[in-house]
């Protein structure tokens, strides 16, 4: 993909796919992040870009543009970004990298109607084209809250930096929450298509940067062991949680009114569970990831009755892990007669011939035990025990459990007998850590993600159908919630309110323990 | 955890592995390679030093050979195989295990490691100082499917450079190749950017360095041009210059870590190129442990058959 950008007749005598030491650095380019002064930017983008550089991946004359309202030269900025790479980059701090990066720092203080910003912007652009050589190549990431989207692309455009010349890139990058509907989705997916391609719209899923994530593909597809029994012949069920032990802290604001289910089911459960279901794509491109992922997603299918099998929940006030913390309704900011999710739990089927009768049970929680994320796939029950009763008492179903974070790897778990006399048999779990196997060198999800919107490969971004997709499931369930009932109480810190242990006990199941 | 063991053998050193294990209370899981390190007292700290330090990103198995030499001849006669088995914090990620061979048992070392490889998972040997000079017909280097030596620690790099060319099998690698991946990808990346034919190209470094040699025959192959060799007071690599028709693209590193990069008709630009580490070269060998051809080709100073032919 970043050979395709360089013009097709163009081929570089020194690369070769035999040479497998040369990493994939991106072609000539520059980042702009709009909200550069917000806590992503400054935890996790500009840390990125840095660790990025330091392991030599960005190319020569690489560089970064922040736009934001403040009263900033670009020295000041390019302090800003040394404070923040100081405390967060994973890799050490060389000051040399760091010079080579702070050559290319430029600052844009302004609105985003102030037309004289932009103007700046492009002459800022048009600057680094000719002194460091980024071939008018960039990316424009939109940090920005949702409602300021149509502002800012409509200013793109009119400022014509939404369209490179011939032979160089313009790229947006977007970051969720995209809508909180269907039609909400669509109306900013016109918005933002309006001006950039499909195809030039990266919106970020960091959850789809963990390695863990992109090793579902790997577990499934590079092995023979797993994929003859990854189908209702063998699994019975399985669980994707996605538990957070914090509550909403300072973002009520946000929060209030969004809710558990569209801030997390939507985007980062709905895409676990199409990695997990999905069948095997043609190759690993972005189109023919998006034609399994659509499958499987327009396969799914809710219960008859959204009442017994989904559950939404609100963290009461309760001690957690030795503090006393307040409940939902308590928090700055949030109306108490407020109905907005903190906890949610669904049941899903995927109706095709692969998981036909396999539910897929799917739950997220603030104020949770800990913090966890995992896809359990739970198998069915040996059909018959040799055994008598009592050797097997406390033997549990097979699972294979991926552990998304912390703690990345996988667990199996199946039945060994005790060592001693008698035949018994208990549960044991084999376990693959990535800290075991493959110790520092995971990068960060947004390492790889920049990376990828750098070179233009989009295997790892949700495009725009997906997203829709995940609306049409999810908004059934919300006006359900929206007419019928209200949250349910659980304590902060317990692992959900007792209607979604009711919920699986219908079904003869129960959640794991995470 | 430390085990001594005195006057031993294998099957008592994997004991010993077992009960350290056992004292810590963590299985031998996720270690994904065997690591053979070839060296002489002198070397051996900084080696085991590197790999323990490599073995954060690739946890393993390292066994150090240590062939000792007695200094009289009535020792010389008695054939002894001494170990320290070290599991555990003292051990990086991994277990270590230094084998210290006197008498005959030096002449079959590969009787001693190859009770001690993991089951299944790859092995490479490492040479920090004094490779055979054909490393795959060494008894141990025929052990693995990666063998490592380092030009930069022999007397003549360029005579070794020679016999590593005729002595080539799939699997070898050199150090003095590894050090060179960032200029190899900087050049690469120059020319994703500059988009022209070159027409000559000169690499600039201190006298008898084998990576600037390897360097120039690697553009040699892959451009098809000859490479001037410029001799520079170093240190090691200064400079590549590449010449266009519409002018050289250089990237020049005097001294210290940073370079500056140069195109035509574009303003120069820095550039980090830090001499890296021991451990961080043996971190980038152990990534990939299959074959490397375009070390070969730049061996060779010339492509391959599939290798498409550039103007």
């Amino acid at each position: 993909m970043s050979s395709s950008s360089l013009g097709a007749a163009w081929e570089n005598p020194l690369r070769d796919a035999r040479d497998r030491r040369l990493p994939r650095i991106a072609g000539p380019s520059g980042l702009v992040i709009f909200g550069v002064t917000g806590d992503l930017s400054r935890k996790k983008l500009m840390p990125a870009v840095y660790d990025l550089a330091n392991r030599g991946l960005l190319p020569p004359g690489f560089s970064l543009v922040g736009f934001a309202r403040r009263d900033w030269e670009d020295q000041d900025f390019a302090q800003v970004v040394h404070d923040a790479v100081r405390e967060h980059s994973r890799t050490p701090f060389r000051e040399e990298v760091w010079q080579q990066l702070a050559e290319g720092m430029r600052f844009v203080p302004g609105d985003f109607d102030d037309d004289t910003a932009f103007k700046q912007l492009r002459n800022a652009v048009e600057e680094l084209d000719a002194s460091r050589g980024t071939g008018g190549n960039f990316a424009f990431y939109l940090s920005v809250p949702p409602k300021f989207f149509p502002k800012v692309v409509e200013q793109l455009k009119k400022h014509g930096l939404a369209k490179g010349r011939q032979g160089s890139w313009r790229r947006a990058v977007i970051e969720k929450p995209f809508g909180h509907d269907l039609a909400s989705a669509q109306d900013l997916n016109a918005v933002v298509h309006d001006v950039f391609e499909p195809d030039q719209v990266f919106r970020i899923d960091h959850y789809l940067g963990k390695e863990t994530v992109q090793n579902i593909l790997a577990l499934r597809f590079a092995n023979t062991m797993f994929e003859p029994i990854w189908n209702r012949s063998y699994v019975d069920h399985v669980q994707i949680t996605m538990a957070e032990d914090i509550g909403i802290g300072g973002r009520a604001g946000y929060y209030d009114g969004i809710g558990a289910a569209r801030d997390v089911i939507q985007n980062h459960l709905l895409q676990l569970m199409a990695l997990t279901a999905m069948e095997e794509p043609a190759s690993f491109d972005a189109d023919a990831l998006l034609t399994e992922k659509l499958k499987v997603l327009r396969a799914v299918k809710l219960p008859e009755e959204l009442g017994k099998h989904t559950v939404r929940g609100q963290y009461a006030s309760a001690w957690q892990g030795g503090e006393k913390v307040r409940g939902y309704l308590e928090e700055d900011g949030i109306d108490p007669a407020s109905t907005t999710d903190t906890y949610a739990a669904v049941k899903l089927n995927v109706d095709n011939r692969r998981w036909a009768g396999v539910p897929f049970y799917l739950r997220t929680g603030k104020r949770l035990g800990r913090r966890v994320t995992e896809i359990a796939v739970v198998f069915q029950r040996a059909p018959h025990s040799p055994f008598d009763s009592t050797a097997t008492e406390e033997l549990g179903a097979n699972a294979i459990v991926i552990r998304v974070q912390p703690d990345e790897g996988i667990t199996v778990r199946f039945g060994s007998k005790v060592p001693g006399t008698s035949m018994e048999i208990r549960d044991v779990t084999m376990d693959f850590a990535y800290g075991e196997s493959f110790t520092e060198s995971s990068p960060e999800a947004y390492e790889r993600l920049i990376l990828d919107v750098l070179l233009g490969d989009a295997n790892l971004f949700p495009r725009h159908q997906e997203v829709e997709e995940s609306w049409k499931i999810l908004d059934p369930i919300e006006e359900y919630w929206a007419r019928h009932g209200k949250p349910a109480q659980y304590a902060s810190g317990s692992w959900g309110p007792e209607e979604a242990d009711e919920m699986l006990a219908r079904d003869g199941r129960s959640w794991r323990r995470p | 955890m430390k085990i001594d063991l005195t006057d031993t053998t294998a099957s008592k050193i994997n004991k010993a592995l077992v009960k350290g294990r056992r004292a810590i209370g963590t299985p031998a899981v996720g270690m994904v390679l065997t690591m053979v390190i070839v060296t002489d007292e002198e070397n051996a700290y900084d080696a085991i030093k590197a790999a323990e330090e490599a073995s954060h990103e690739h946890p393993s198995r390292t066994l150090v050979v240590i062939k000792r030499h007695a200094r009289s001849p009535r020792d010389r006669t008695n054939a002894r195989l001494d170990a320290e088995v070290r599991v555990g914090a003292d051990a990086g990620t991994g277990e270590t295990v230094i084998l210290r061979t006197y008498g005959e048992v030096s002449d079959h070392a590969d009787s001693v490691v190859l009770p001690l490889l993991l089951p299944d998972a790859p092995v490479v040997v490492w040479w920090p100082v004094d490779a055979p000079m054909n490393p795959a017909k060494d008894p141990l280097g025929a052990l693995a499917q990666r063998r490592i030596t380092d030009m930069y620690a022999v007397e003549r790099p360029l005579t070794a450079l020679e016999a590593r060319v005729k002595s080539y099998a799939p699997g070898d690698t050199d150090l003095a190749w590894t050090r060179l991946t960032p200029w190899r990808s900087m050049l690469a990346a120059a020319l994703d950017q500059a988009q022209v034919p070159i027409v000559s190209a000169a690499v600039e470094s201190e006298a008898d360095n084998p990576s600037a040699e390897l360097l120039a025959r690697w553009l040699e192959a892959r451009l098809n041009v000859v490479v001037d060799r410029v001799v520079t007071a170093g240190p090691v690599v200064t400079a590549v210059r590449l010449g266009t028709a519409n002018g050289e693209i250089v990237i020049d590193r005097p001294e210290g870590p940073l370079a500056t990069l140069t195109l035509p008709g574009q303003p120069s630009r820095t550039l980090a190129l830090k001499v890296r580490a021991t451990s961080e070269l043996i971190a980038e060998e152990l990534r990939r442990l299959d074959a490397d051809e375009m070390y070969a080709v730049a061996l060779r100073g010339e492509g391959t058959k599939e290798t498409p032919s550039h103007v």
